[in-house]
């Protein structure tokens, strides 16, 4: 069980959390000017790496805020978190 | 309790108490301290089971928490009996009652045992190969597998025990509470660290406590009592929390750990009662120190399990710790050294070590020479081929082992025991550290594995990481506690440490027999029954990965996870295989390490804390109005109010009826309810619901379907424009939160410029909904100043009103199809304004309605339930509701996905109405529908969302969704069901008053 440090409120435990998958995602302005590929492409394609991956989490029972994590999916470590909107920390 | 194998030894159990306990119904003796197991062993009792698949006789075989064969049931209540508790982890109390499993009808005469003489036909995967058909066979195989085989039984009543659940939060975590573990809890304690030693055992001070050995010594004491003083001052240290019978059951990541504190499990029946039972520790440290210490190892010969066939150090332990001889003459067999310490202390006591079998060269450590000096024989670079006695060993056939240690040669000597102690080396208990996500290394040497890389802020020490002898074992602990916890103690610099060493190293995974292999029974694991013939018999078979080959052969699966058996597997297997040990890897141990019971895990959350209940502000009022309840998520919704003895359908028709010829009241209070303001509000509404929402007056609802991005219908409701930049939204009831946690996630991430504020407040007002023809009448009754008139007051509106002085907010809007209001109150006050409306309604018939009348209603007009009649695969446009997609807007969530290849599909699933054949026929939600009715395999067109038989039209009426359902109207269909098959028409969805007249009636 993970100890997350929300950007807000500092280290919780992890069941207060919720995951939101993949990071910067960003939902496209003009989404009827896509064609289907491209709508999939963002709809439906997420990466899934095994290793450094950038992540959204939501403090659903804290702050309720979102933010997002760079975390290793191999061995659960938890590099940084960052708020939304912010870039991801360089490594 | 036999007189003859105790000997008087009261430093740890307190041998003047006499504590009588039942085991198998006979009334047996033993002493406070002793343990199930030493209590029977002090009886001559070494038979306590079957095994699990031949049902051999099986005996205790150890000391602590790795027993495979002493399982036993305690307790015979209805509500408190336990399966599968280890013998050697019962602390003897007055009035324990156990019984042995797995063995039927008793343990001494055991019918499954004739598997025993059938066992050449019984190899690994026996059940997988021939219960397999035909099928209908399994009726009887089952019943006989679990007349023969069952492990314990399962209590059948609820669990009266407490139990409890605590967070604890400390510097350092130190798991164990032997030698090293102590060094490591007063190292932390002294520096100013909170620091938390647990230990599974009743006392401190692991197998050293019990080391009273002329070759273990420190500053010329004995090892134990060096080790007593430590102990001793830890009691003046601040910062230790001790916790002892406390195992540590899960090691999480982030240092976050699980562990079971039994505390009154070792009291009598009578102190027991009204106290916690066992509590589960959640403890976050952040630092862990591992020193969980190591296991013996058994020896795999031929026919290795009889009962007296035991492990050599816990001989050691029931003859220095309990005072219990394990036999009068006992014989010794080994590998290692450590089975010397063992035959001293058997000395030393007064039983007669008949001899020990090594299967070394002679060697000359200090321990071996003492025990030589004794005149304790040894049978260097010999071999047990074989044992003898059914219920209880009573010879041993020893034999050399030729050189290359694969074959045994010469003569055959036969000696009798009544007690054989093996010994084939030490494994760490690295259970934990690989449950944490550690990953091993393998030392050849000794062929073991210990750890090597963790993630986490921990170490391991002692034993558990290797280190088997004294002064290594002080040294090395010593050192790497000063560096993981940077701090500098010299407790342990300069000690005087006597100790022996041992100097030659041998290993056979697989001891030689003079007879064949096929015809040997050596057992690897004792639980599940599995032999090395088994393991090799799936290497042959084609398994290879570890894994394959321990589930094939059930190796490790039994309730100790092979605590025993699993190096022997392993060091099997790679052998036959010809690969490397460390190559091969190892199973993986899951948590827990020991079994939890259910209790535990789920502390107080039982009966009526299992769940959160929801009750709305009204609910008391339902109670007294004898309603039943439907479990809505958490919420307890009136589901209907049967009078007198009326069954749900009778009530369900009577409501229904009421409600459209006069007037019904209803609990809405569970509807979601979330307040939107912000100076972007209606922007935002825009974006999230599917039609337009800008020009909506104030003062003006508006019903909203809500999308997932990728178009299909997430959830609906009517939202209400209070003011110019201020709205309230109502959701389902069961998607209340999934609604607001969805709007903010689009807020926050999406659209952080908009100027929008959401607040839930569905707990913050309760809704009373009043419908039919008269409840305007009641209204003005209500409310007098009010206009109601539909200029006034039109259908879709909302009105700030004043109910006695309490303000409310009336919206008049329709679930029903009726003309109907509803009052928002705040929650405080919203009994009373119920109250009052009914009081008004009397002279109306006003009826209550509960949500399965609600249902009812709302599908005479068509109107969906997302969730019921929508499925996460819905598109408006499959729910025949084209009209609410805006077409002038540019965008809202899920828009582009109404026109991917797929939504626009027009053979898609959609909803229409249905109507049987027969009026009074009510379908069944769920049942499929199909166009034809003899052709095989058929082709399921779709299913029955809602179905209902309305009062109101006299008829059975039914929404379902069908594949290419817009085009079908007046399609005739079939409900296959079990016995009959069901006619229907496919028709609109809309019911009653298509033309909306009853709205303003
Ligand atoms: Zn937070």
């Amino acid at each position: 069980m993970f100890l997350i440090n929300c950007p807000y409120c500092g280290e919780r435990d992890q069941s207060e959390f919720s995951a939101g998958g993949e990071a910067h995602i960003v939902r496209p302005k003009q989404p009827t000017e896509l064609s289907d590929d491209q709508w999939a492409e963002f709809l439906f394609m997420r990466k899934n790496i095994k290793g450094v991956q950038l992540e959204r989490w939501n403090h659903a029972h804290g702050c309720r805020k979102w933010f997002n994590m760079v975390r290793d999916t191999s061995n659960d470590k938890i590099h940084a978190v960052y708020k939304m909107g912010e870039k991801p920390p360089l490594k | 309790m036999s007189k003859d194998l105790r000997i008087i030894n009261n430093k740890f159990i307190d041998q003047t108490t006499r504590i009588s306990f039942k085991f198998d119904d006979k009334t047996l003796y033993g002493f406070k301290g002793d343990t199930l197991a030493s209590a029977l062993l002090a009886n001559n009792i070494h038979l306590v089971g079957r095994s699990f698949k031949y049902h051999r006789p099986r005996g205790i075989m150890a000391c602590g928490s790795e027993e495979p064969n002493a399982i036993v049931q305690v307790g015979n209540d209805d509500s408190m009996t336990e399966p599968n508790t280890r013998a050697t982890e019962i602390e003897l109390y007055e009035g324990l009652e156990v019984s042995s499993q797995n063995c039927w009808p008793s343990v001494n005469f055991d019918i499954g045992a004739i598997n025993n003489f059938f066992s050449p036909l019984i190899p690994a995967a026996f059940y997988y190969k021939t219960f397999m058909w035909p099928a209908n066979f399994w009726k009887i195989y089952e019943y006989f597998i679990r007349k023969s085989a069952g492990l314990g039984k399962s209590p059948t009543k609820p669990d009266k025990d407490i139990y409890d659940h605590r967070y604890l939060h400390c510097d350092v975590l130190i798991v164990g509470g032997g030698i090293s573990g102590i060094i490591a809890a007063k190292t932390a304690a002294k520096n100013n660290l909170n620091t938390v030693l647990i230990e599974d055992k009743n006392i401190l001070g692991g197998t050293t406590i019990f080391q009273e050995n002329e070759c273990f010594k420190i500053n010329n004491s004995y090892s134990n009592e060096w080790l007593k003083k430590e102990i001793e001052t830890l009691k003046s240290l601040k910062n230790l929390t001790i916790k002892t019978r406390t195992s540590l059951a899960a090691y999480h990541s982030y240092n976050y750990l699980l562990a079971r504190e039994n505390l009154t499990d070792h009291l009598d029946i009578n102190e027991k009662k009204d106290k916690i039972r066992q509590r589960l520790w959640k403890i976050r440290a952040k630092k862990v120190i591992l020193a969980t210490g190591s296991m013996e190892r058994p020896l795999i010969f031929n026919n290795n399990d009889r009962p007296g066939i035991m492990l050599s150090s816990s001989i050691k332990k029931y003859i220095d710790f309990y005072g219990v001889k394990c036999g009068q003459k006992i014989s010794l067999f080994t590998n290692n050294d450590s089975i010397y310490e063992t035959a001293i202390s058997l000395n030393n006591s007064g039983v007669s070590v008949n001899s020990i079998v090594d299967i070394r060269d002679k060697t000359n450590s200090l321990i071996v020479k003492q025990a030589e000096k004794l005149g304790i024989k040894v049978h260097w670079k010999s071999s047990i081929v074989n044992t003898n006695g059914y219920k209880k060993i009573n010879s041993i056939e020893i034999m050399q082992l030729s050189d290359d240690g694969n074959d045994v040669v010469g003569k055959k000597i036969k000696e009798e025991c009544d007690c054989l102690g093996i010994s084939g080396g030490w494994t760490p208990r690295v259970h934990l550290f690989t449950q944490s996500g550690g990953k091993l290394k393998f030392r050849d040497e000794d062929n073991v594995f210990l750890p090597n890389k963790s993630e986490l802020d921990q170490i391991s020490i002692g034993s558990c990481n290797g280190d088997f002898e004294l002064d290594e074992i002080i040294k090395n602990a010593a050192d790497s506690i000063n560096k993981f916890l940077k701090v500098n103690n010299n407790d342990y610099e300069n000690l005087e440490i006597i100790t022996s060493k041992e100097i030659n190293k041998k290993n056979i995974w697989l001891l030689p027999s003079d007879k064949p292999l096929g015809k040997t029974k050596s057992f690897l694991d004792f639980q599940n029954d599995s032999t090395a013939n088994d393991v090799k018999l799936a290497l042959r078979e084609g398994f290879k990965s570890i894994e394959h080959v321990k589930r094939y052969t059930t190796t490790g699966m039994a309730t100790d996870q092979g605590k025993l058996s699993n190096m022997h597997a392993l060091g099997i297997i790679a052998e036959t295989a010809g690969v490397k040990m460390g190559e091969l890897g190892t199973t993986t141990f899951r948590p827990p390490y020991t079994p939890l019971t259910f209790g535990t895990i789920v502390g107080r959350n039982v009966g009526e804390f299992f769940d959160i209940t929801r009750k709305t502000p009204v609910h008391d009022w339902h109670v007294e109005n004898k309603a039943e309840f439907e479990n809505v998520g958490q919420w307890k919704r009136a589901w209907y109010y049967p009078i007198e003895n009326e069954n749900m359908h009778e009530a369900v028709q009577r409501e229904s009826k009421a409600a459209r010829d006069s007037a019904g009241i209803l609990d809405a209070s569970t509807l979601g309810k979330i307040d939107i303001q912000g100076s972007d509000a209606s922007e935002f509404l825009n974006r999230v619901y599917t039609n337009a929402w800008s020009k909506l007056e104030i003062g003006k609802c508006r019903y909203g379907l809500m999308l997932n991005e990728d178009g299909m219908v997430y959830d609906d409701g009517v939202t209400t424009r209070l003011s110019e930049n201020h709205y309230l939204m109502t959701t389902t009831t069961g998607g209340a939160a999934n609604v607001l946690s969805k709007l903010e996630d689009y807020l926050q991430t999406e659209w952080p410029e908009l100027d929008v504020y959401l607040t839930s407040v569905t707990d913050h007002y309760g809704t009373v909904s009043i419908c039919g023809p008269n409840s305007k009448k009641i209204l003005s009754k209500v409310i007098p100043d009010l206009d109601l008139s539909d200029k006034e007051f039109p259908h879709m509106s909302f009105k700030n009103v004043l109910v006695d002085n309490i303000k409310c907010r009336v919206m008049r809007i329709s679930f029903t199809g009726e003309h109907s209001y509803e009052i928002n109150i705040q929650s405080s006050y919203a009994k009373s304004v119920w109250e009052k409306c009914f009081e008004a309604g009397k002279e109306f018939n006003i009826t209550p309605y509960g949500t399965e009348t609600m249902h009812l209603l709302r599908a005479e007009k068509g109107f969906i339930i997302a969730g019921q009649d929508t499925d996460g695969t819905m598109t408006p446009l499959d729910l025949q509701m084209d009209w609410i997609i805006s077409k002038k807007k540019y965008d809202f969530i899920g828009k582009r996905s109404l026109y991917r290849s797929d939504t626009v599909r027009e053979d898609r699933k959609q909803l229409v109405g249905l109507l049987t054949d027969d009026p009074k026929e009510i379908l069944e939600e769920g049942a499929q529908i199909v166009a034809e009715t003899n052709k095989q395999p058929i082709e399921m067109l779709g299913h029955v969302t809602s179905s209902y038989f309305s009062p109101n039209l006299n008829k059975s009426i039914a929404l379902a969704v069908v594949k290419n359902g817009k085009k079908l109207k007046g399609q005739k269909l079939f409900v296959p069901m079990k016995n009959k098959t069901i006619n229907v028409t496919i028709t609109d969805t809309v019911f009653l008053d298509k033309e909306n007249k009853r709205l303003n009636a």
